[in-house]
């Protein structure tokens, strides 16, 4: 290993040096958001900083894996992860009227969150053992995988992070060389399926949701305050904004949710148009930086695994934005990098680790 | 999928397949991203003014700032009408950290009844915390001071002061001034139909009777606003701009609160109602109503043990003055003397026999003469100078009702003087046509008679009587009686009331002459009915005395049955004027059921007189001095 130790500082450390600058430049860019629609919350910006440190220490660790590790780990984890999610359904901590926690005793634990990491991870190291594009029992036994903990998810009930997670199993399958046929065929059987997931699938508050989506307006007060008060905030921010901290709409509290699921709106608020754009920038960037990863990774795991979180990372991106700016109906999901809260930026984080690790990987090998 | 495959991986040809489906991945979310900002690109750009106007409607709310109102000051501007500040004890109960502590602690400095701390724990249970709640209401200044020393004790508690109106006069004034009161429903309803509604929006009071009611406009002001920046709960962060509200006209009336406390002062405890005018240009100098009442009661709610109390026998809240109903008696002789010379009935020098009754030819009836005795041969002069009844019995029934009726409407009677004050009637002045409505009765040849003498049928009002006067002393014109001289605002001096109605013209002017000389000799002479009263008057005045039998003051009238004997008996009235040569004021007297007009009418209007000539002497030539 000394021998032939060309490589560079950052490869040592198992980092990927353009996507590690723009990670950074975004939680910066999230402290100073989050501090503005806190109500210039110091407190609360030093407890969102410290949890980044955490999130990129986390990172840091999960880097230093190399994918052959990860690869052992697969099936403990994900049975695991299945398993807790059993437990959450039977034991779980109830909070605002769903049951995602599990109670550790020295602290609470969402296994919906491992999952986000481990079910992408099981499709790609399954269908990775195999010839590409896979076959069709690898592909049903490749859904079954994910549909398992996706359902137990929708039963606590999350519907955000169970789509999330089914979108990070099918984006393997899809990175796989799914054909297109089936893959029509199955756009298709999704459609047919609506009609009965929307009768029996989805809570009444989810229906809500759905409905006040397509006319806001007809309960200002109500669920559609959400989505009035939310294209209020992003409307009248223009081209330029209002100015970081000069947000009407967040600095006086008509805009609910600001700190968490509505920050875009706040961005856009202070920012406007403007910022909008650099952010979507910073986005597709670390979208395409990751898919580049993915291409150049060593084998079909590397690949899948990496690509498939990379374009669930753009899910998150794509759900919350749609949201907030009312052109999908409002389901818990965070900006990814720029809301506050821990738990999603670890699982974030711990999916750039992955990435990374992948990586630096490939480099190793080929030297 | 039949498709045999190689056994050994087509590594290449994977990483082909995967990069192709990255690329094909990157195509989408290039797609999804291109949608999702020409989505944003319509909200804060096409749409971005709309979503900027209600950004706008969310954080900024108008706030109202109520207008001063006007002020009210006599004549010689003494403030009758002003606006103090009240004191409440509020508190914002978010700023308290133990409510019952602190409640506990602050009846200890502070007298609060039980009622009045239910009272408040309800109202802070129904609004916003931040919202100050006023725990109670008015707290005197010995109140004020305890709690100024103590405040420090009592964080979230504190004292603010709200303008009310306030009456300094008291019952002096009431009949004349009115008052205001806690804006209703009903005003409110009629304020939005005026699309005044707005102008109001912050305003506690508004006019509920007398001058306060009828200029009212002028009084309130314009409405300021402030427009601050509130949150989502309503509380206000900052103020973003101040339109200052506009007060309101101050009123100078042409009142003097001298004149009115001795017309206060002289009625005593008898009912009664007193006018006094300017005779130059019917200026109301005086105007009382006795009883009367406190209007400050009414200001901030007046209790319904006080108001049952108002609603006694002697009715205080009539306005007598303008709705007190009396017959004009004799007083209403001058001007019968004018008609008859006019219409060609009697001249100056015609003397008349009067043997103390008068009988229509051919019938039975006696109608009385005062002096049962009689007055003996009686000319125009002596007619009024004594109150010949039998002279003016003779006349009114060779004029007929008509010519009564149509003479007598030019003075004013039976109409509204249109005094600026609401409470107002007709009264009655009789005739064909009204009796005919009134009872669907034709007037008989007999009905005429006693209208003669201003009985009968007919009714005035203690202005009209004024009002009829003062167009007799002078001459035909007719400056109508008003209250408000000039309205002011700034530096800005508005005249109110200077509107003249026709004049009474005669064929003969000089008939004028003989019944205001006939006045003169009422109180000059020693046969005069009104001598006595006046003797010893440092200027000349002239006058007319009357007793009326009794006549309900008001329709509707309920009478005790005790005081039966006591409300039976006659009104006093006198109507006169001073100085002769030049006049300057009108005086006019009704005291019910107290006899004589002589007796108790005259030595009233001569205390008027007396005072309004002390202050405004008048030399032998009759002009006044400042």
């Amino acid at each position: 290993m000394q021998l032939n130790d060309k490589r560079s500082i950052w490869d040592k450390l198992h980092l990927d040096l353009p996507l590690l600058i723009a990670l950074l430049t975004m939680m910066a860019a999230s402290l100073a958001i989050v501090y503005s629609a806190s109500g210039q919350n110091s407190a609360m910006m030093i407890r969102h900083g410290t949890r980044m440190a955490g999130a990129i220490i986390g990172m840091f660790v999960l880097a230093q894996f190399s994918p052959a590790t990860l690869k052992r780990l697969v099936i403990p984890l994900y049975c695991a992860g299945l398993l807790m999610l059993v437990g959450v359904l039977l034991f779980g901590v109830s909070s605002k009227g769903a049951q995602r926690w599990l109670d550790l005793g020295v602290t609470r634990f969402q296994p919906s969150e491992l999952m986000k990491i481990a079910v992408p991870m099981m499709v790609a190291w399954y269908i990775g053992r195999n010839h590409l594009p896979p076959r069709a029992l690898h592909l049903v036994v490749g859904f079954t995988i994910v549909m398992l903990p996706t359902l137990l998810i929708k039963e606590q009930p999350d519907l955000g992070t169970s789509i999330l997670i089914a979108s990070s199993g099918v984006f393997v399958l899809f990175l796989s060389g799914l054909s297109w046929r089936l893959i029509g065929f199955l756009t298709g059987l999704v459609a047919l399926a609506a009609w009965p997931f929307w009768h029996y699938g989805m809570h009444a508050y989810q229906k809500q949701r759905v409905l006040t989506l397509f006319n806001p307006e007809s309960d200002p007060l109500g669920s559609g305050y959400h989505i009035i008060q939310s294209k209020i905030a992003i409307g009248s921010g223009g081209i330029e904004g209002k100015g970081w901290l000069q947000g009407t709409q967040s600095q006086l509290e008509f805009l609910p949710e600001r700190h968490t699921d509505f920050i875009f709106s706040v961005l856009s608020e202070e920012f406007g148009l403007f910022g909008v754009c650099l952010l979507l920038c910073m986005y597709l960037f670390i979208i395409g930086r990751g898919l580049y990863i993915a291409v150049n990774a060593q084998d079909a795991f590397g690949k899948l695994l990496a690509g498939a979180l990379t374009l669930t990372f753009f899910v998150y991106v794509f759900v919350n934005i749609g949201m907030v700016s009312g052109l999908l109906p409002v389901v818990g999901v965070p900006l990814p990098l720029i809301s506050y809260g821990g738990t999603s930026m670890v699982t974030l984080m711990a999916g750039f680790g992955i990435i990374m690790s992948i990586a630096t990987d490939k480099r190793m090998l080929l030297k | 999928m039949l498709k045999k495959r190689p056994t050994i991986r087509d590594h290449s040809a994977e990483a082909n397949l995967f990069a192709r489906r990255a690329f094909v991945g990157f195509v989408f979310v290039t797609i999804l991203v291109a949608i999702l900002l020409s989505n944003l690109y319509t909200i804060q750009v096409d749409d971005h003014q709309d979503y900027q106007t209600r950004s706008n409607d969310n954080r900024i709310k108008v706030i109202p700032i109520a207008p001063n109102r006007g002020l009210i000051y006599d004549r010689n501007g003494v403030l009758l009408a002003e606006n103090k500040p009240v004191y409440n004890l509020e508190v914002i109960p978010e700023e308290v950290d133990n409510l019952d502590n602190s409640l506990a602690e602050i009846s200890k400095i502070i007298d609060i009844s039980e009622q009045q701390q239910t009272d408040f724990v309800k109202d802070i249970k129904h609004n916003r915390r931040f919202k100050s709640q006023v725990l109670k209401a008015r707290l005197n200044e010995q109140e004020v001071a305890k709690f100024s020393v103590n405040q420090h004790k009592f964080p979230g508690f504190s004292i603010e002061a709200r303008l009310a109106r306030y009456y300094p006069y008291a019952d002096t004034l009431t009949h004349a001034l009115g008052y205001v009161a806690k804006l209703n429903r009903k005003e409110l309803t009629k304020l939005e139909a005026e699309e005044q509604a707005t102008n109001y929006r912050a305003t506690h009071d508004i006019g509920k009777l007398g001058i306060e009611k009828y200029y009212e406009q002028l009084l309130h002001g314009q409405v300021g606003s402030q427009r601050v920046e509130v949150n989502n709960r309503g509380r206000v962060i900052r103020t973003l701009s101040m339109t200052p509200p506009e007060p309101g006209h101050d009123l100078v009336l042409t009142l003097d609160i001298g004149l009115q406390q001795i017309a206060q002062h002289a009625l005593k405890d008898m009912r009664g109602a007193i006018v006094v005018l300017d005779a130059k240009d019917g200026g109301v100098l005086a105007l009382y109503s006795n009883p009367s009442y406190d209007p400050n009661l009414f200001v901030h709610g007046i209790s319904s043990k006080n108001y049952k109390a108002l609603l006694n026998p002697d009715r205080p809240l009539i306005n007598r003055t303008t709705q007190g109903r009396y017959a004009p008696a004799s007083t209403v002789k001058p001007h019968m003397a004018i008609l008859a010379l006019e219409e060609g009935l009697v001249t100056e020098h015609t003397k008349m026999w009067d043997p103390g009754f008068f009988q229509i030819p051919n019938v039975e009836h006696k109608w009385r003469d005062w002096k049962r005795w009689g007055h003996g041969h009686v000319d125009v002069y002596k007619a009024i100078e004594e109150s010949c009844d039998t002279y003016f019995y003779d006349v009114s029934y060779r004029l007929g009702i008509t010519k009564i009726s149509d003479f007598m409407a030019q003075f004013g009677f039976g109409d509204l003087t249109g005094i600026d004050i609401h409470e107002e009637t007709t009264a009655i002045l009789p005739s064909k046509e009204w009796k005919e409505g009134r009872f669907r009765e034709s007037w008989w040849r007999g009905d005429t008679i006693s209208v003669g003498i201003g009985q009968g049928y007919w009714t005035a009002t203690p202005m009209q009587i004024a009002n009829a006067t003062n167009i007799l002393v002078n001459k035909g014109l007719h400056h109508p009686p008003h209250l408000v001289q000039v309205a002011k605002k700034e530096n800005e001096v508005t005249q109110i009331n200077n509107d003249e109605k026709p004049p009474v013209v005669l064929k003969n002017p000089d008939h004028w002459r003989i019944s205001l000389d006939a006045m003169h000799n009422t109180v000059k002479k020693v046969t005069g009915t009104a001598h006595k009263a006046f003797k010893g008057a440092t200027y000349d005045p002239a006058g007319k005395t009357g007793t009326a039998q009794v006549v309900s003051i008001a329709q509707g009238e309920r009478y005790d049955a005790k005081s039966l004997k006591e409300r039976q008996r006659d009104n006093a009235i006198y109507i006169g004027f001073a100085p002769f040569d030049d006049p300057q004021i009108v005086v006019s007297v009704v005291v019910e059921n107290t006899g004589g007009g002589s007796s108790v009418g005259a030595p009233i209007a001569r205390q008027l007189m007396d005072y309004y000539f002390s202050a405004n002497p008048v030399t032998l030539a009759g002009s006044a001095q400042q």
